[in-house]
């Protein structure tokens, strides 16, 4: 077990539960499924006024404002962590700006490509048992496995 | 959405978002520890999800009708299975691995007081610019 889970497996079990217990409470309460990728798309309907733009489908503009009040609770929930859990230490990364601007840059492409991240397609479109769902979440664990394992003694 | 299911779902957001940064999801480096295959523990964040997840949404339709705000329960549209969900989750995967950033874990982690992931945050966006434009000059896709 120990080599499996180096750091003990407590948060890893709490934290996903809390995870999944805030996504079930807002199906409960409200029927939406939280999803969190959509609103890089959806929030460009602001600016996009052209009726016939792919950012002003109509599942993007009956959707653009709850997106973003789920991506303010998100930010709000890591806030809570900062200063209930960790004594107001932030948590900063050591990774250069410019890759995780370029990271970023693929995840945007690549998520609203494939309609789904880690939330909507690992955790929503599984439990809603999507098959499409299965097969993005496999595909970007392998490859992010693989492009991890190359680049750990290179980056 | 009345003002009411905004505040719901901020506050459900924030048990989310509180979750990703309680588990160590929310950190880039922990991230890359799982894709290093050097510490499992994030399986352990998405299936403890899955599971809270799956019990609801298959489970929770045939005990009430509606939401307890009204409405209906929402499904995303079946999506076939097709070559862009292969093609997208590829160039995520990419960026994934590169950074150990994703959508969810990136607005969790900027909370955490990780400000560089910010750059990671416009980066998404303007992925999701150029994927839009793309669209608009007639890339095929799934949604």
């Amino acid at each position: 077990m120990e080599t499996l889970f180096p750091l003990g497996i407590e948060q890893y079990v709490v934290g996903g539960l809390l995870v999944g217990a805030g996504i079930a409470f807002i199906y409960v309460m409200t029927g939406v499924v939280a999803g969190v990728s959509t609103v890089f798309t959806s929030t460009w309907s602001f600016v996009f006024a052209d009726p016939t733009s792919f950012f002003r489908r109509d599942k993007f503009i009956a959707s653009r404002k709850w997106r973003l009040s789920l991506v303010a609770g998100l930010v709000l929930g890591g806030f809570v962590y900062l200063f209930l859990f960790n004594d107001g230490n932030a948590t900063v990364t050591s990774l250069p700006v410019l890759q995780l601007f370029a990271g970023g840059l693929l995840v945007g492409i690549g998520t609203r490509m494939a309609a789904g991240c880690p939330s909507g397609h690992g955790i929503t479109g599984n439990a809603m048992l999507e098959k499409s769902s299965l097969v993005s979440t496999i595909t970007f664990l392998a490859v992010g496995i693989i492009v991890a394992l190359i680049t750990q003694n290179v980056l | 959405m009345n003002f009411l299911r905004h505040i719901i779902i901020i506050f459900g957001g924030a048990i989310f978002g509180l979750g990703l940064a309680y588990s160590g999801a929310a950190v880039p480096e922990v991230v890359l520890s799982f894709l290093r295959l050097e510490d499992f523990g994030l399986a352990l964040v998405i299936g403890g999800a899955l599971l809270v997840t799956l019990l609801t949404f298959q489970f929770l339709p045939k005990v009430i009708n509606t939401p307890l705000l009204g409405g209906s329960f929402t499904r995303p549209a079946k999506l076939p299975i097709s070559k862009w969900n292969i093609m997208g989750a590829s160039i995520f995967g990419v960026g994934w691995g590169l950074t150990g950033l994703c959508p969810g874990t990136s607005f969790a982690a900027v909370g955490m007081g990780n400000w560089p992931v910010l750059a990671g945050i416009i980066g998404m966006f303007i992925g999701a610019l150029l994927y839009g434009m793309l669209r608009n000059k007639g890339l095929k896709g799934i949604e």
